[in-house]
């Protein structure tokens, strides 16, 4: 595509890229400042209903008996429900797509019917007139259980003895297979061969907002409006309108504002599910929120592998083959519709990823097991691939005696090797990963870093400098999931429309968690239209009111949304040009639009002030020629189709300070640079990349879900479950390379995910750097104090 | 099995009189009887602060006081202090640089604030970037990783909100 129209690519002047490129704040964010935004369940609808779950206290279990009889006669209580009487309106799903060949999982009911398969599946639904009332009756019922043996270890269900759905001969969710050829040569030929085990543990997104659903059915219209703490209101249109029997039109998913998301709301859950048919069978509003114990048992985990990597490289420091053997565990379901397979996939496919060696073989077990689901949260993959590349890599560089960025500077695909496809058949468009590192190295003064290091070991103190270089898939094609079959939209639209008094109101199909979605949104229609931006309102999440699309997830929010939003933009311009074309009596071409005006294109000087131009387009429409009709509402859409996704590059650092006598790891400093293409809204872009990396700190040092033998969450709750809190952060400099996109007008790549992405390893570089002089290193996420001091061989 | 008691509070400078169950949640009582919708319930154990509400000047976790405890007290939520304008200099700061994303702490994370901006500290002295960040640590917010609200924070400390 080209560049014909330009502005936003000129750099420097505010007339040609307006407020692109703008620190400015985000105008939605002041009502939340005030309390006054509108989660889930701050809204309030007549006779609504509230429903809670009786979840299985059991791994893997028959539901032998369910009693309801003294929980029914609890006043106040409107209904309880077992599994199979919702699946009468609610039909089971299948979490598999047909790219991912092979991919397996059962049906999954909303809620169980016969059988659970992890602690905390639910197995009835109490609908009650207050919440409290409903939590009572769930005390009164009772259920009688057969248990089963539960697969809780992912290496005893690969080897599969004990398989946990019948209609399979294995545990085995999906399998994949990749070889360029030649590795077996290439490890043969190498002067070094370094290899580790990685394992990760399972951690959670923990959205401050639970999941959270307000379903409310309209038995006279047979229409569903649902409100919901969502990610993807269209997808979640498809899925209730398919599942509960309601044409899609007359189904409506409002996301108002949403709690945080990080990809934990962007699937389909069994309960959620649920509350929509319970409001088709009572005929009346009915709303679940999850409380916290319910979201660690049942919003999806992530993460939970073990990764085996070899790297072969040549005594100059050349890397010359990656080998990688990844093991996954998923819980019983693949996760409908996006598939708990996609995970594994992004390992396979990004590990290696900055690097220039041309060998690669990989193979991905991805298994079930009786513990909650796994699904994409936030860089999908990402994590995984980046902690076992970097942390190959810096024992590689170790063992050749080289100095880990140097390593990296002599093996980073070079920066004009662009388009390039990567051993895993991916493909960059441009990627920029030795300014990344050069800029990293400047701003983190990295040799005078790693003086201090050698003075302060001299003193017993224990740095450590940690290097993480990273690839990330952002602005996904339909080749991510509408290739297998998913009804997800990898398009998105913009519709703008011209208010009599020259405001902009748009209308995105992408959504808007947090990140700043309508803040950029506002700068690039407003830069596009040419008014101020305190003349642009932005509505978004509403079925009912926006363009179709994707909503929020895999980095896309900007690079697709905002593309459609500036056509969009460009489209109404031009409208207007033509219409004050009438009105003034001028040419198009000798008019523009500056700051709310219509202006002479060479003198500036305004002529017409849009809300002049709109009164005459809405109210006086007879003043203007007969065969014209003014258009000043206009849609257009946008799709990524020339590369499956639009990698970003980028690099990050973390200095830590590791207490050998505790185990402790004290975060000092961390930096971050990425090139995320053009940057709209700086500020925005660093406030990503540092609540990304803070998350990506959350999984290096403190998060895990912790499961017993018998399948039991140990620790589902914030007490015991550690999140990242203020005291223990560092401040984070973020710094940004900029290569533009060439597909989009735009310019702009994904940033949502890459913090988290290049965190973990970036933190485990550091401490094992740190330990190094004790021939200690830890491999397994999260390095808490014991594992450390483990490592240290102090217990 | 339930018992309910007659309270009578004050609730951002208004009286209030409500009949509630002795189980009844103070944040609970906020959101559901009152409709101030504003305190968020993030853990509901104590943990997160996103329900923290001040009662007689002292910040307190909305999810571990139960409303008959409240009885005879004065209670500010955030929809009462952004009236009345307290909050106004760390909203603004807040706003500029961006020291929320999706805002369901925020809230609890104002009167956190406030709490440590309005109490007298050492003479002569000012909150460090340590003690303000030692001061929010019991306020979960999952996407920001704290530092603009540390920065929001001492921006307004130093009087430049």
């Amino acid at each position: 595509m080209g560049k014909a129209e330009l502005p936003l690519h000129a750099p420097g002047t505010k007339v040609d890229r307006g407020y692109i490129g703008q620190s400015v704040p985000r105008p939605n964010a002041k009502r939340l400042l005030q309390g006054r935004g509108a989660y889930v369940d701050d809204l309030r609808l007549p006779r609504l209903a509230h429903v809670v779950f009786y979840r299985s206290p059991h791994a893997h279990a028959l539901i032998k008996k369910i009693e309801f009889e003294n929980a029914r006669k609890l006043p106040g209580v409107i209904g309880i429900f077992a599994g199979k009487e919702i699946s009468k309106y609610c039909t089971p799903w299948v979490g598999v797509l047909a790219h991912l060949k092979g991919i397996k999982s059962p049906p999954q009911h909303a809620v169980a019917v016969d059988r659970v398969c992890w602690q905390g599946e639910a197995v009835a639904a109490v609908v009650a007139e207050t919440r409290a009332r409903a939590e009572d009756a769930l005390a009164l019922i009772e259920v009688e259980w057969e248990e089963l043996p539960a697969v809780i270890d992912m290496e005893e269900s690969l080897a599969g003895k004990r398989i946990i759905h019948k209609e399979f001969s294995d545990n085995i969710c999906f399998h994949r297979a990749h070889d360029t050829g030649g590795v077996d040569e290439a490890f043969a030929q190498a002067d070094v061969v370094v290899e580790e085990t990685f394992d990760f543990g399972r951690h959670t997104g923990v959205c401050l907002e639970t999941r959270s659903i307000l379903a409310d059915y309209n038995a006279a219209e047979h229409s569903l409006t649902v409100y919901h703490s969502t990610q993807a209101p269209h997808m979640m249109q498809d899925i209730f309108s398919r599942h509960l029997g309601i044409p899609e039109a007359s189904v409506r998913v409002i996301a108002r504002d949403v709690g945080g998301s990080f990809g934990i709301k962007v699937h389909v859950y069994p309960d959620e599910m649920a509350t929509a048919a319970l409001s088709v069978m009572l005929r009346r509003p009915v709303k679940f929120v999850a409380d916290r114990l319910e979201s660690f048992a049942t919003d999806i985990h992530a993460r939970e592998h073990k990764a085996r990597v070899r790297l072969a490289c040549t005594k100059q420091g050349e890397i010359l083959a990656f080998e990688l053997d990844d093991l996954t565990a998923i819980g019983p379901y693949s996760v409908y519709p996006r598939t708990s397979g996609i995970e594994g996939n992004q390992v396979v496919n990004l590990t290696g990823g900055p690097y220039k060696h041309q060998k690669y073989r990989a193979k991905l077990n991805v298994v079930f097991t009786n513990k909650n689901v796994t699904c994409q949260y936030r860089a999908v993959g990402h994590p995984i691939a980046v902690a076992v590349t970097e942390g190959i890599v810096d024992k590689a560089a170790a063992k050749l005696g080289m100095d880990p960025a140097e390593f990296r500077r002599k093996n980073l695909i070079a920066d004009d090797a662009y388009p390039y496809t990567f051993p895993s058949g991916i493909k960059f468009e441009k990627l920029s990963h030795h300014k990344c590192l050069d800029l990293l190295l400047e701003k983190m003064k990295y040799p005078e870093l790693r003086q201090e290091q050698v003075q302060l070991r001299k003193k017993g103190i224990y740095r450590g400098i940690g290097l993480a270089a990273m690839i990330e898939v952002t602005n996904p094609s339909p080749a991510f999931y509408g290739v297998g079959g998913a009804r997800i939209s990898a398009q998105d639209g913009a519709t703008l429309r011209l208010e009599p008094t020259g405001m902009v109101t748009v209308m995105c199909s992408v959504t808007e968690q947090g990140q700043g979605t309508e803040g950029i949104f506002a700068q690039i229609a407003a830069s596009a239209v040419g008014v101020s931006l305190d003349k642009i309102k932005v509505i978004t999440g509403d079925t009912g009111v926006t363009p179709y699309g994707g909503g929020t997830w895999a980095s896309r929010g900007a690079g697709t949304g905002g593309e459609a939003v500036l056509l969009s933009g460009r489209a109404l311009r031009s409208n207007m040009l033509e219409i004050a074309s009438k009105i003034l009596n001028i040419d198009k071409e000798e008019l523009d639009i500056q700051e709310n005006s219509v202006t002479n294109k060479l003198s500036q000087q305004p002529l017409l002030p849009l809300s002049e131009l709109g009164r005459v387009a809405y109210f006086r429409p007879d003043t203007l020629p007969m065969d014209f009709q003014s258009e000043l509402t206009v849609t257009r859409h946008y799709t990524p189709r020339q590369y499956g996704f639009t990698f970003t590059n980028g690099i990050q650092a973390s200095l830590v300070e590791v207490d050998t006598e505790t185990g402790f790891v004290k975060l000092l400093k961390h930096w971050c640079v990425e090139d995320s293409g053009t940057v709209i809204n700086p500020m925005l872009v660093d406030e990503q990349l540092r609540g990304g990396v803070v998350q990506g700190i959350g999984a290096a040092l403190y998060e895990e879900c912790l499961y017993s033998p018998e399948g039991q969450l140990l620790n589902g709750n914030m007490a015991d479950y550690l999140v990242p809190m203020s005291g223990e952060m560092p401040d984070i400099v973020c710094a940004h390379v900029e290569t533009p996109t060439m597909q989009s007008q735009l310019g702009a790549k994904g940033v949502g995910e890459a913090g988290t992405a290049g965190a973990p390893a970036a933190v485990m570089n550091a401490i094992n750097d740190a330990l190094s002089p004790f021939g200690a290193r830890v491999t397994a996420m999260p390095f808490t104090p014991e594992r450390v001091l483990k490592a240290l061989k102090k217990i | 099995m339930e018992h309910d008691y007659d309270i009578t509070l004050t609730v951002n400078g208004t009286a209030v009189s409500r009949r509630v169950p002795a189980r009844q949640h103070l944040v609970d009582f906020l959101r559901d009887d009152l409709e101030l919708t504003g305190s968020h319930a993030g853990c509901e154990h104590g943990v997160c602060g996103a329900c923290t509400v001040r009662v007689n000047g002292e910040i307190v976790r909305g999810c571990l006081m139960l409303a008959v405890q409240a009885n005879g007290c004065r209670v500010d939520t955030i929809e009462g202090l952004s009236d009345s304008k307290e909050l106004a200099g760390l909203q603004k700061a807040f706003h500029e640089r961006n020291a929320l994303q999706c805002g369901f702490c925020t809230p609890g994370m104002l009167l956190a604030a406030q709490d440590l901006i309005s109490k007298p500290g050492k003479p002569g002295t000012v909150p460090t970037r340590e003690e303000i960040r030692s001061h929010i640590s019991g306020n979960f917010c999952r996407c920001t990783g704290y530092q603009a609200i540390v920065d929001a924070i001492e921006e307004v400390i130093h009087g430049k909100g």
